[in-house]
């Protein structure tokens, strides 16, 4: 069998999702945001609801998600976008609305948003990247930096006495009622990414239920603020992050 | 029953991350010693091990992966 038999269109069993657009992606090499805003446009895919999705994109490295997934978005104030998730659900409750946000977005800057949306149960999807750092603008803490870890304003290594302790916010908002799915994955290997796609998948079909709110974190790399090559940084992940951000389903309410 | 596989990067837009690499069950990727237009070292398929598995496809955080697979008669 020759390289012609093989390379028909009939036989192409993965290529660039439909909608993924043409853009670059600005991300660094290997950067988990492309890899998780590729297994989003395939679920959008897949299910059908390209017209019927709404993402919102926060501040941080993500903020032009906006570029690449084919769909209609808003782009939202630092931290915000759960609050203009809610808006965008609750003025057009047929659609399918999203948030795509980072772990400073999220857990620093948002904290009270995704709070008070979690809690008010909000039919919504959550994805949550959390590299741990703040990428965009230059590797500064987290809240979610682990302990020991440099960055750019820990030189020395986060030290729980200055900097206090890294907080498991997928785990605090899992104790909210409004929570209807709460899950950890990440997308460094292949079996990973497509558990990974199934749980986004899951969060997307429960939002149309008027259940309450469903919430992907993703444990991501950010090899540039973590001063690693992207292959490194993925096993760094692995040795270290999932210590204290296991992956797992953390709650299911219709299980 | 056996499969075999092709890949096509989509050099040009490869950034050389070497996550692929990482993620082939048959070692049938590795980066080009040339450079593209970005000066990145781009991924490539190396011998007839590849399988179609996909895996480099998934991981590929640009989405620069297509690929063929068929039965071996
Ligand atoms: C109100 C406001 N405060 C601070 C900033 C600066 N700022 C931009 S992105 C960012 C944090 C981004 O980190 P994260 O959400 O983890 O996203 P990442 O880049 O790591 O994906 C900060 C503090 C801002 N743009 N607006
Ligand atoms: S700075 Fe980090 S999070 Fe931002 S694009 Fe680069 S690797 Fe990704
Ligand atoms: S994972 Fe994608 S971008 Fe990275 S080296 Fe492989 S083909 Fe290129
Ligand atoms: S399809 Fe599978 S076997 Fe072929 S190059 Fe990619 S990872 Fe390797
Ligand atoms: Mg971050």
């Amino acid at each position: 069998m020759n390289i012609e038999d093989i390379k028909k269109p009939e036989n192409i069993v993965y290529r660039k999702p439909a909608l993924l657009t043409d853009n670059i992606m600005h991300y660094c090499p290997g950067c988990s945001h492309g890899t998780v805003h590729k297994l989003i446009a395939e679920v959008i895919d897949e299910m059908g609801i390209q017209d019927k999705t709404i993402g919102i994109s926060p501040v941080g490295c993500s903020v032009f998600a906006y570029n690449y997934i084919d769909i209609d978005w808003q782009e939202a104030a630092h931290g915000r976008a759960p609050a203009l998730a809610t808006a965008t659900k609750r003025l057009c409750p047929d659609k399918y609305v999203f948030t795509y946000q980072g772990d400073g977005d999220l857990a620093s800057i948002g904290t009270a948003e995704i709070i008070h949306a979690c809690s008010r149960g909000e039919n919504i999807v959550v994805i949550f990247i959390n590299n741990g750092i703040y990428g965009m603008t230059g590797g500064q803490m987290a809240p979610t930096t682990l302990l020991g870890m440099k960055t750019s304003t820990t030189p020395y290594g986060r030290d729980a006495k200055l900097n206090g302790f890294p907080i498991k916010i997928t785990e605090m908002l899992a104790e909210l009622d409004g929570t209807a799915y709460i899950t950890r994955q990440s997308v460094h290997t292949a079996p990973a990414a497509r558990k990974a796609k199934n749980a986004i998948r899951k969060a997307f079909e429960y939002s149309s239920k008027g259940i309450g709110l469903s919430f992907v974190e993703i444990v991501a790399t950010c090899n540039s603020g973590w001063k690693l090559s992207p292959v490194e940084a993925n096993r760094w992940m692995e040795e270290h992050m999932f210590e204290k951000y296991p992956p797992g389903d953390i709650k299911d309410i219709l299980k | 029953m056996a499969f075999k596989g092709i890949i096509e990067v989509d050099t040009q837009r490869c950034k050389g991350c070497s996550v692929c690499v990482a993620n082939c069950p048959t070692g049938s990727i590795r980066l080009s010693s040339k450079v593209n237009g970005k000066g990145y070292n781009y991924a490539e398929m190396v011998g007839d091990g590849c399988i179609g598995c996909s895996n480099c496809a998934i991981v590929c955080p640009d989405s620069v992966i297509t690929v063929y697979r068929a039965k071996v008669q």
